[in-house]
């Protein structure tokens, strides 16, 4: 009766914490303005399913994906064993469907042991990968201090959670043997029935202590997991399918227009409808984005999505030839204003005692985007989407970088001295460079 | 062979109350770049003897704005663009071909949300079709083979790999593939505006890694499909002293010489 308190609680606790810290990430995923999103709920759904179940960005990089799979896949049939975690936290029972399922129940737990078992074996990889080779993007200065340890915590948390799975199941079995009336028949299983010479040797009261153990464990991690996933990188793990569902179907070689200045540059022409120059806004706003807060709620979804693999900076022409941008960095950037955007709107709500929404407008700290994201960093950028093909999961740093530029250019009327060069000899000639010759000069020349 | 080439403006083929088959865009690389130039020599060449009629703006011409909007200068960019679609429109253009993947990504994909809505062309599409609908006839030399740049805006941008690869294969000339190629190909170093700028601060140039990349293929001539590219790479080479081992050339520049 006891221990079932004791969950009630602590799975009430879990919940309450995680409304608290899933709603704080959705305020700042709201901070972001509007967007358009192209593409039907068809199109959408084949992202989740195509680029999110089946992994297919995964695979142009066999390796980490084959070992990734075997943790993704461990990870979706282990959700299923919640079920009866919690039925039997709750009410008490001990391997509740076992009588019901009969050899169904063993098959299933079967399939998650052996899915553990790769788990495990992919998880040493994946440490190796991280702290033995030392793999270029995971010793990238993008990742130094909290990124790098928040890697490896995860890491080991997966080993705790196999561990304890396994303790469960190996204690468990000796114990069928030992007490019947308690521990029903429930397997063998496929992989701890090799341990159960193993925890023989154990004492009826220290492997009924180590099955609890195990139970315990394995819950406690997943808990842990659900409260540690908005501070961690590992958040990828539920909002991939979001981001994926959320991705706009637009042409990669297509910018969001920007309305406002069709208008004007339309009346500039005498181009316009009479009835969009009265529809003008009194205010002219900010261009492009300084702050969360001007880019697209998208991005921050994009931010909040990334698992900070690398793959993009990997891939990027000036990361790779010594410059400073780094295209993940730019997106790692973007949660953290995004965290301290929103943590001082929550606090200027809490004093100010309003009990309306967190309003869209800027974030006045005094702070901005490019505290963290420099100039010369958005100005290095290419273009050449090499970026967004990496992303597995289809987040896009560039979409960020010309926001910035937006801001740069327009709002603060600035930006590299050759661009302004490039800029008049635009708006003059209609050309990017200063030639006197005229434009069809060359239809002469042999 | 065709010495003198003919290379109708628009305005005047407007005026005799005639329509051509295309509008060539010719961009701003090709209009002043004496190496692009050559380029679009090239292609008005071989369009001469495919008999495809066609015109360029010429003097109306404005820059596309791709630079403009990727350095994030969106005002200049609408500018140009809807300058350019309302003479489009003026003219009543509906199929348009580009010597530059920049001017094919923008007035393909950006132009309609501004209201320009064209069918609009990459040159080695067009010239893929010429040569799939026999309106090229070609002369395949004896084996050779070479290497190819994807550029960004043609490949990745627009998922345009197979194109050159066929038009190469009509040439029967064997692509040697380049270590980094099509999704998984590497900048020149030109987009995004910086073929207008200083690179930032860095440990080497892009032209200058990629072009050690087609070196070592040990090929003699590096194929590209884009003005900026070519440009970016022949520097490339030429900082890293191979420029008389590896020639770089467009696609149109290699087709010329197999008809």
């Amino acid at each position: 009766m006891m221990s079932q308190i004791i969950f009630i609680l602590t799975a009430l606790i879990v919940i309450a914490l995680s409304v608290r810290y899933y709603g704080r990430i959705v305020q700042n995923i709201r901070l972001g303005r509007e967007i358009r999103l192209k593409g039907d709920v068809t199109w959408r759904l084949k992202q989740v399913l195509l680029i999110g179940f089946a992994q297919k960005k995964m695979f142009k990089n066999l390796l980490p994906a084959v070992f990734h799979l075997f943790i993704y896949i461990a990870f979706l049939i282990t959700v299923t064993e919640l079920i009866e975690i919690f039925t039997d936290g709750i009410f008490g029972y001990h391997r509740f469907f076992a009588s019901y399922l009969g050899w169904f129940y063993t098959f299933i737990i079967s399939s998650i042991e052996f899915l553990s078992v790769l788990a495990f074996v992919a998880t040493l990889v994946f440490l190796s990968r991280r702290n033995v080779i030392k793999i270029g993007r995971f010793w990238n200065p993008d990742l130094k201090g909290w990124p790098f340890r928040d890697a490896n915590l995860i890491l080991l948390g997966e080993i705790i959670l196999i561990l304890s799975i396994f303790t469960m199941n190996g204690a468990d079995l000796v114990l069928q043997g030992r007490m019947p009336e308690h521990y029903h028949p429930a397997g063998p299983f496929l992989i701890s029935r090799f341990f159960e010479s193993f925890f023989n040797h154990f004492g009826t009261n220290t492997l009924v202590i180590l099955e609890r153990t195990g139970w315990w464990g394995h819950i406690l991690v997943v808990f842990g997991f659900l409260l540690y996933l908005p501070f961690s990188k590992h958040l990828h793990i539920i909002f991939s399918f979001v981001n994926l569902y959320f991705t706009p179907k637009n042409q990669r070689g297509e910018m969001e227009n920007m309305p406002l200045i069709t208008n004007e540059v339309k009346s500039m022409l005498g181009l316009s409808d009479p009835e969009v120059i009265q529809n003008a806004p009194e205010q002219i706003p900010d261009f492009g984005a300084n702050d969360v807060t001007g880019l697209t709620w998208k991005n921050i979804l994009d931010a909040y999505t990334c698992t900070e693999c690398g793959r993009c900076t990997a891939a990027c022409p000036p990361n790779i030839t010594g410059k400073l941008l780094s295209p993940r960095k730019i997106v790692m950037s973007v949660r953290d204003r995004a965290e301290e955007a929103g943590n001082y709107v929550r606090k200027q709500k809490k004093q100010s005692k309003v009990k309306t929404d967190i309003p869209q407008t800027a974030v006045n700290d005094g702070k901005s985007l490019f505290d963290y994201i420099s100039k010369e960093e958005i100005f290095a950028c290419t273009t050449c989407n090499a970026c967004v093909e990496a992303c597995p999961v289809h987040i896009n740093p560039l979409d960020v970088i010309l926001q910035m530029r937006r801001y740069e250019v327009l709002t603060n009327a600035s930006g590299p001295s050759d661009w302004i060069t490039m800029f008049t000899n635009l708006e003059n000639n209609g050309s990017v460079w200063q030639i006197p010759a005229a434009r069809s000069a060359w239809i002469q020349q042999d | 062979m065709i010495t003198n080439i003919s290379i109708p403006l628009m305005a005047d083929v407007h005026s005799r109350g005639e329509k051509p088959e295309v509008l060539l865009w010719v961009g701003c690389s090709a209009s002043y770049d004496t190496r692009s130039q050559k380029i679009i020599r090239s292609l008005c060449k071989v369009l001469n003897i495919a008999n495809v009629s066609f015109a360029i703006l010429g003097d109306e011409e404005n820059c596309c704005g791709d630079p403009a909007r990727r350095a994030g200068n969106e005002f200049v960019f609408q500018m140009l663009a809807l300058q350019n679609i309302q003479l489009f429109n003026q003219y009543q253009i509906d199929k348009i071909l580009t010597i530059c993947p920049h001017g094919f990504n923008t007035l393909k994909n950006e132009y309609p949300e501004l209201g320009g809505n064209f069918k609009v062309q990459h040159h080695t599409q067009f010239l893929l079709e010429l040569i799939e609908h026999g309106r090229l006839k070609l002369n395949p030399k004896k084996s050779s083979s070479l290497t190819i740049h994807d550029s960004c805006y043609l490949g990745r941008v627009n998922g345009i790999y197979d194109v050159p690869r066929k038009i190469m294969e009509a040439l029967k000339i064997e692509v040697v593939e380049l270590e980094r190629n099509k999704k998984n190909g590497f900048c020149c170093g030109a987009g995004g505006s910086q073929m207008f700028k200083e690179e930032e601060k860095g440990l080497e140039r892009v032209n200058t890694n990629r072009a050690r990349e087609a070196a070592l293929t040990g090929c003699k001539t590096l194929a590209t499909n884009c003005p900026f590219c070519t440009t970016m790479l022949m520097d490339g080479l030429k900082d890293l002293d191979k420029e008389d081992n590896m020639e770089v050339r467009d696609i149109v520049e290699i087709l010329l010489d197999h008809i």
